[in-house]
C-alpha cells in the first residue's frame, strides 16, 4: 500500500478528454511524494483537465493514474473560481467549514474543537472578522482566501490548485503563497497550475510543461527553456472535429 | 369584531380548521424545496413537473373515481415517469433539458385534461385542477401530513450535499459521491410535495405554495437558513389569510391561497430588505466604510 518513498501518483499512458478527443495525450511520469509542482502551459494545454482527471471527476479515455493507495476523496480540489455560484446565500464560516466534509459527513455534528479549527483557518488567511459576511460580498482575492482557508480544514497529503493566484493582486498571492510553502514544509504533495512564469521560476522547484503533450518535465530550470516554451506554443494545434483514431 | 372576523370561522368550522392544518403541512413541506429550486434556477421545473401529475392523477381517477389512493399512485408515477423521461431525452439527445422538460409536460396536461374529461363532469375537472381545500377528509389530511413529515427528514438528510451542489459542484464532487443520489431525491420530493399540493390546491396552483414563498423569502433573507423560515412562514401565512378571504367573499379558496402569497411576493419585490426596488431607489446615506 502506500509507503513514504513511493510517489505520489503515476501516470501511465495518461489519455484524458471530451467526447473521444484528447485534452492530455499520452501523458507517463511520476509525482514524487512531498514535491511542489507547477503545471504550466498555454491555455488549452490541458492542465484543468489532468486535474479533473486525478480527482476522479472524469474517467481517462486510455491509461491509468495510479494514486499510491489514496483515495480521490482524500485529495484537496481548489477548482478555477468561475466554477463557484456567487451569488448562492452562504457565508464564509459555512464556505469554509465544508473542508470538514470528511469528519463532518452527512450529518456529523461540528463539535468545539472543529469550531476552533474553522477560526483558525479564516485566521490563517487574515478574514477574521469576515465569517458572517455572504460570499457575494467578497472581492475576487477575499474569495480565494476563503477557498484556502477551506483547503487548510481538509488537511490532505495531496493538494490540487487550479490556478490559485490567477485575479488576485499582489498580497493575495503572497499571503496564498505562504500558505503553500507552509503545506510544502509539511511535506504534502502540491501541484499547481500557474501561469506567472516569474512566480514559477522563483518558488517551485519542479515543473511540467503540458501542451496537450508533455512538453518537458522536471527541475523548473531546465523545463522552462526559451525552447521548450516555443515548442508548446506550436504543439496546442486547433482541435480537429475529423481527428482520426489515435494509433499509439 | 377582530374575533369575529380572524379567529370565529375556524372556530366554527371544522372544514376550514381541516383546510388551515392542511395548508399548514404543506406549506411547511413545500417550503425548504421551493428554495432550493429557486436556488437552483429550477422554479419552472416545479411548474412544469406540477402539470405532468395531471395524467396519473387522472387515470387513477378514471380507473377509481375520486379515490384518494389511486389519484396519488397516478400522480407520483406520471411524475417520477416525466422527471426520468425527459432527463434521458435530454441526455442522449441534442435536446436540451428544458425544452425536454416543457414537451413532456405539455403532453402530459393536454392528456391529462383529455382523461379528465373522457368520463367526468366539468366539476371534476375542476376538482383536478384547483383542488379542494375545503373538503379534505382524514386521508387525505393524513397523507398531506405523511408526505411533509418525509420531505423534512430526508431535506435534513440531503441537506449538505444539496447546499454544495449549489454553491460549488466541483468541490463536492471532489469530497463526495453524494451529489446524484441527492439531487435524485431531491427531484423525489419535489413531485411527492406537487401531489400532496394537488389534493387541496389542485395540479396548477400546488407549485404556487412551493415558487412563491421561497421567492418571498429571497427577499427578506441574506443566509438559506432564514430564507426557509421565511417561505415557511409566508406560506403558513398565505394559508391562512387565503381561506378567510374565500370564506368572507366566496371566491374559491385555493385560488385565494396563491394570491395572498401574490401579494406577499409583490410587497416583497417592493419593499424587501434585501434587493427590494425601494431599497435600491431609497439606499440611505453611504456608510463609513
Amino acid at each position: 500500500m502506500s509507503t513514504a518513498s513511493a510517489p505520489a501518483l503515476r501516470f501511465n499512458d495518461l489519455t484524458l478528454g471530451y467526447d473521444r478527443h484528447p485534452a492530455v495525450h499520452h501523458l507517463d511520469g511520476a509525482v514524487a511524494t512531498g514535491s511542489l509542482t507547477a503545471i504550466v502551459g498555454p491555455n488549452g494545454a490541458g492542465k484543468s483537465t489532468l486535474f479533473k482527471g486525478i480527482v476522479g471527476m472524469i474517467r481517462p479515455l486510455a491509461g491509468r493514474i495510479e494514486r499510491n493507495g489514496v483515495d480521490v476523496r482524500e485529495i484537496a480540489y481548489l477548482p478555477q473560481i468561475a466554477e463557484i455560484d456567487r451569488s448562492f446565500p452562504i457565508n464564509v464560516y459555512d464556505m469554509v467549514a465544508m473542508g470538514l466534509w470528511r469528519s463532518a459527513g452527512l450529518l456529523g455534528g461540528i463539535g468545539r474543537a472543529a469550531r476552533r479549527k474553522v477560526e483558525e483557518a479564516i485566521a490563517a488567511v487574515g478574514l477574521t472578522g469576515f465569517e458572517e459576511r455572504p460570499i457575494s460580498t467578497l472581492s475576487g482575492g477575499q474569495m480565494q482566501r476563503t477557498l484556502f482557508a477551506r483547503l487548510l480544514l481538509q488537511d490532505a497529503r495531496l493538494i490540487v490548485l487550479d490556478e490559485p493566484f490567477t485575479a488576485v493582486d499582489a498580497k493575495t498571492a503572497a499571503d496564498l503563497f505562504d500558505l503553500v510553502q507552509r503545506w510544502h514544509r509539511e511535506s504534502r504533495t502540491i501541484l499547481a497550475s500557474l501561469h506567472d512564469l516569474e512566480l514559477v521560476r522563483s518558488r517551485f522547484p519542479e515543473a511540467l510543461l503540458l501542451a496537450r503533450q508533455p512538453v518537458a518535465w522536471g527541475p523548473t530550470s531546465a523545463v522552462l527553456t526559451a525552447e521548450n516554451l516555443m515548442k508548446a506554443r506550436l504543439m496546442c494545434e486547433a482541435f480537429d472535429e475529423h481527428a482520426d483514431a489515435c494509433a499509439a | 369584531m377582530l374575533y369575529d372576523s380572524l379567529i370565529a370561522p375556524f372556530a366554527e368550522f371544522e372544514f376550514m380548521r381541516r383546510a388551515l392544518v392542511g395548508t399548514m403541512a404543506l406549506a411547511l413541506g413545500a417550503g425548504p424545496v421551493g428554495v432550493f429550486l429557486m436556488l437552483r434556477r429550477m422554479s419552472l421545473v416545479g411548474d412544469a413537473m406540477a402539470h405532468a401529475i395531471l395524467p396519473g392523477a387522472a387515470i387513477g381517477f378514471l380507473v377509481s373515481g375520486l379515490d384518494l389512493f389511486a389519484m396519488t399512485a397516478g400522480g407520483l408515477i406520471a411524475g417520477f415517469v416525466v422527471a426520468l423521461a425527459s432527463g434521458l431525452v435530454a441526455r442522449a439527445t441534442e435536446i436540451k433539458e428544458d425544452a425536454s422538460l416543457a414537451t413532456f409536460y405539455l403532453m402530459s396536461l393536454a392528456l391529462g385534461v383529455t382523461i379528465v374529461s373522457l368520463k367526468g363532469s366539468n366539476l371534476d375537472l375542476l376538482h383536478v385542477l384547483f383542488g379542494t381545500v375545503l373538503a379534505l377528509d382524514d386521508r387525505t389530511l393524513l397523507l398531506i401530513a405523511a408526505i411533509t413529515t418525509l420531505s423534512l427528514i430526508a431535506m435534513a438528510l440531503i441537506y449538505r450535499p444539496l447546499v454544495l451542489e449549489c454553491v460549488d459542484p466541483g468541490f463536492l464532487r471532489s469530497v463526495s459521491r453524494a451529489g446524484a443520489p441527492a439531487h435524485l431525491t431531491f427531484l423525489v420530493l419535489v413531485v411527492m410535495n406537487l401531489v400532496g399540493g394537488f389534493h387541496a390546491l389542485g395540479t396548477l396552483l400546488a407549485v404556487g405554495i412551493m415558487v412563491l414563498p421561497a421567492a418571498i423569502g429571497r427577499f427578506w433573507a441574506r443566509d438559506i437558513t432564514l430564507m426557509i423560515v421565511i417561505a415557511v412562514a409566508s406560506g403558513s401565512f398565505a394559508g391562512y389569510a387565503g381561506l378567510l378571504v374565500s370564506f368572507h367573499t366566496g371566491v374559491p379558496s385555493g385560488p385565494a391561497i396563491i394570491l395572498v402569497a401574490a401579494v406577499l411576493y409583490a410587497l416583497s419585490v417592493v419593499f424587501g430588505r434585501v434587493g427590494g426596488l425601494a431599497r435600491q431607489a431609497f439606499p440611505g446615506r453611504h456608510l463609513e466604510a
